[in-house]
């Protein structure tokens, strides 16, 4: 088999006039590169959105910790001034800051509403824990608070912080995972496309055998066209799912994860790579289609 | 330039050709007779490889077919030219890219005016921009033949090329047959046409060959 090279097989020649319009396929061509790629940009966002939610996620947990201290009325601001004196000479241990009333309403607000009467509750007091590089041992802490103020409990976060990873981190493998089998899925289509073209002009083929043409000749008219068409159809796609993700409501209007959906800075640029892919398959998935119909020519 | 050795071709579980040794010389005119269904075809599409035989060597211009890549078969194929029985045209191409269809796949795009003067002696030369369905028997086996020889092919090979054209028109095929082996090509024309192979025996020293019961026999003088 002659060795192709893509710009070879791209470039206009007399291969293209010899080979009669594909009809249908080439609609059906044009029209999978679009949506698969149109569908790819939202694959592509939320593998990105992921990506960067696990960060967050992971940024601002990683290094802090929560004492959450429950006591009677009467001793509570003692204990909590004894556990951030406890606090402040902890090694490892950055900084200790009790929340107050104000930053505690703010968490409760999603469940609660904004009305909520924080003092009429009873509230445990919330201690933010800051770690410094070298971090703290947990255990010694949780024994020590225990002696200085019997309602503190000590959450390092690692409870619900590796949960949140983990389903992070499969949304990402999600995301990408769906690109995959959107490029499988339009490889396919592709191949079933050329399939029925090179049937469709198995005369042509045999025609051109006969008077001395060389399979890459003949491979690519065939290439070309579905690579172009490809090309084309997923150039639509990707500006139309970019588009699409464009209109997405913002962070401030709705808030929550689907608002991150979207493309931030150089991320625009990523979906303008998707139509090189879909070329990309089409060329591999359309090559090979076409010198294996062509192995039925002697 | 094309020899035989003991060669066979099965089809369909039948031998449809057994034990053939021949060898075509340079320059030489070579009718190939027989009955309908003998094996005529399928020995032209051995002489050509688009089959390959199941027992023996066919040897094209001293290389054995087995043994080619597909692009050498491409390349064997531009050294000769066939006249299809059904001619094998590309409908969607007007007659003159049919014609040069050849120079195309070769990358050597002929002159228009080669291509001009081809046509003219086929006498198609005011059919350049037809289409090929809108062509008659006999422009069709003309327009074979100009697309046949216009790589300047060392073989010519023919399938039944007067088989739907009239006494006057097959004489006019069998014309430009001879003029191209006086010019030094080797023809091989297969036909059941008794009248033609006289008709030409009587201009140039043809050979007949006769296929019969899945064997190649050189015929005698008498026909």
């Amino acid at each position: 088999m002659t060795r192709l090279s893509l710009s070879r097989l791209l470039a206009p020649g007399p291969a293209d006039a010899v080979v009669p319009p594909s009809g249908h396929t080439a609609w059906l061509t044009l029209f999978t590169a679009g949506a698969m790629t149109f569908l790819a940009v939202f694959a592509l966002a939320l593998a990105l959105a992921s990506g960067r939610l696990a960060e967050r996620w992971a940024g601002a947990l990683e290094r802090t910790a929560t004492v959450r201290l429950s006591a009677p009325e009467d001793q509570i601001d003692r204990q909590v001034k004894a556990v951030l004196a406890l606090l402040s000479t902890t090694p490892g241990i950055a900084s200790a800051r009790a929340l107050d009333e104000e930053e505690q309403r703010k968490l409760l607000e999603p469940w609660f509403g904004p009305d909520l009467p924080v003092q009429a509750l009873p509230l445990p007091r919330l201690i933010e824990v800051v770690e410094d590089g070298a971090g703290y041992d947990a255990e010694g802490l949780r024994l020590r608070l225990t002696a200085e103020a019997p309602g503190a409990v000590l959450d390092d976060h690692a409870r619900w912080r590796r949960p949140l990873a983990v389903a992070a981190a499969r949304l990402v493998l999600l995301g990408w995972l769906s690109i995959g089998l959107i490029g499988l899925t339009m490889a396919a289509m592709i191949t079933l496309a050329a399939n029925a073209a090179l049937a469709a002009n198995a005369q042509v083929i045999r025609v051109l055998r006969l008077v001395g043409a060389r399979d890459s000749y003949i491979a690519r008219a065939f290439v070309r066209r579905f690579t172009l068409r490809a090309l084309a159809g997923a150039g639509v796609g990707a500006v139309a799912g970019m588009i699409g993700i464009a209109a997405l409501p913002g962070a401030e209007a709705a808030g929550g994860f689907l608002t991150g959906l979207g493309f931030q800075g150089a991320g625009w640029l990523l979906p303008l790579l998707l139509p090189f892919l879909a070329g990309g398959v089409a060329f591999a998935a359309t090559r090979a289609a076409a010198f294996r119909k062509l192995r039925e020519f002697h | 330039m094309i020899s035989f050795e003991n060669v066979a071709y099965n089809y369909g579980g039948g031998e449809l050709l057994s034990d053939i040794s021949l060898r075509l010389a340079p320059g030489s005119f070579h009718f190939l007779t027989g009955p309908s269904g003998a094996g005529k075809t399928t020995f032209l599409k051995l002489c050509y490889a688009e089959l390959l035989p199941t027992a023996g060597r066919v040897t094209l211009f001293d290389r054995e077919v087995r043994g080619l890549a597909r692009d050498d078969v491409a390349m064997t194929r531009r050294r000769i030219g066939v006249v299809h029985q059904d001619c094998q045209f590309l409908d969607h191409l007007p007659l003159g890219d049919n014609v040069a269809l050849p120079l195309t796949v070769a990358g050597r795009p002929g002159a228009a005016r080669d291509l001009a003067d081809l046509l003219a002696w086929v006498g198609l030369e005011r059919l350049t921009d037809a289409l090929p369905p809108s062509l008659s028997g006999g422009e069709r086996q003309r327009a074979a033949l100009a697309r046949a020889i216009i790589m300047g092919p060392d073989v010519i090979l023919a399938d039944e090329p007067t088989g739907n054209l009239d006494w006057e028109m097959s004489l006019r095929l069998l014309t430009l047959l001879v003029e191209l082996n006086r010019m030094g090509k080797t023809v091989l024309v297969a036909t059941h046409d008794l009248n033609l192979i006289r008709q030409a025996k009587s201009q140039i020293p043809a050979r007949v060959l006769r296929i019969a019961k899945r064997r190649i026999q050189l015929a005698g003088a008498d026909l």
